[in-house]
């Protein structure tokens, strides 16, 4: 077993309105940012977690997300690559 | 009949419901903690307002796996009646209990205050002590109730009468202006598909003493007793 960290990257679905982007939007905006299009505010999360290779701790994680880290009636769910890290059980 | 308020780490709804479950209409009530696997033979179980577990990740999104959901969900399976206030709401959506979701409130803003909503459905166990259109005095307390569903879900809820609440003027119209954190359609409270679980943001618990200035929560409580056998 080799200790991964898998980022998770949490945003609101499309469609889904989120005033938290809208707001640091507009707050862009009154700095003179006038070239942004639209924000989304979502969540970043790490996990680090014990696996037997980068495909198991990439499937780990992306069932946490289906059980409890990702909501799927409001949020989509990005895993980014797992890296290796230093100090997993072997 | 008996009621069982569950109580997260984090609930600050749970005496409030016991209260008018005890006080406001003389039936026996208790705690049932997170952690336990039993509702003490309780025929109606509320889940209360507060901020279990800190709203941490989503509100709801933790209690949703205390020990005590399983039975709670075992419970709500049996057609046994589910009230979920606020926070409950939010936890009965995020166990499936009810479809759809909370979200934060469109303004940004917590709103504490007492709000009207219109009584939309007067059939169901918890609702039929009001009338269609009657329009109730309710607090609410929250930052995240904003309702949101996928377009079919809410078009069901709609076609088959499960929206319970819905926030309104307090002339009966419902308005942007009058949807105090952006719900769909204005929607404050809805019922699951068997209809014995009720979720609604407004808190009816908090209206059950003139003192507070609203005994407009008590006809939930009324419908209830009528409506269940003890």
């Amino acid at each position: 077993m080799q200790l991964y960290r898998v980022p998770v990257q949490i945003i609101p679905r499309p469609g889904i309105l989120d005033p938290q982007g809208a707001a640091v939007a507009g707050a862009l905006r009154s700095l003179g940012f006038d070239t942004i299009a639209d924000i989304r505010v979502g969540r970043f999360i790490t996990v680090d977690v014990n696996a037997a290779s980068a495909a198991d701790a990439t499937s780990a994680v992306r069932s946490m997300c289906e059980k409890l880290l990702a909501n799927p009636v409001i949020e989509d769910f990005v895993l980014e690559e797992p890296t290796l890290q230093q100090g997993g059980q072997s | 009949m008996k009621f069982g308020v569950v109580t997260f780490p984090g609930s600050n709804g749970d005496y409030d419901a016991c209260h008018a479950a005890a006080d406001a209409i003389g039936r026996e009530c208790v705690y049932l903690w997170h952690k336990d696997h039993d509702l003490k033979g309780c025929d109606v179980i509320v889940l209360p307002g507060g901020f279990s577990y800190g709203d941490y990740l989503r509100p709801g999104a933790i209690a949703r796996f205390s020990p005590i959901m399983n039975e709670v969900v075992v419970h709500a399976k049996r057609g046994a009646p589910v009230l979920a206030i606020c926070n409950g709401f939010q936890v009965a959506c995020e166990a499936g209990l009810l479809p759809g979701a909370l979200l934060r409130n469109a303004s940004l803003r917590f709103v504490s205050r007492l709000v009207t909503m219109r009584v939309e459905n007067d059939s169901s166990m918890f609702t039929h002590e009001y009338y269609k259109g009657q329009i109730l005095s309710v607090p609410v307390a929250h930052g995240d109730g904003r309702y949101t569903a996928d377009p079919d879900v809410v078009a069901r809820l709609e076609g088959e009468g499960r929206v319970a609440f819905r926030y309104s003027s307090t002339g009966g119209d419902v308005s942007d202006e009058d949807n105090i954190n952006g719900s769909v359609n204005g929607i404050a409270g809805i019922i699951n598909a068997a209809g014995n679980v009720l979720g609604m943001m407004p808190h009816p618990e908090r209206a059950v003493d003139p003192v507070i200035g609203s005994t407009d929560g008590l006809g939930v409580f009324h419908s209830l007793l009528d409506g269940v056998t003890a």
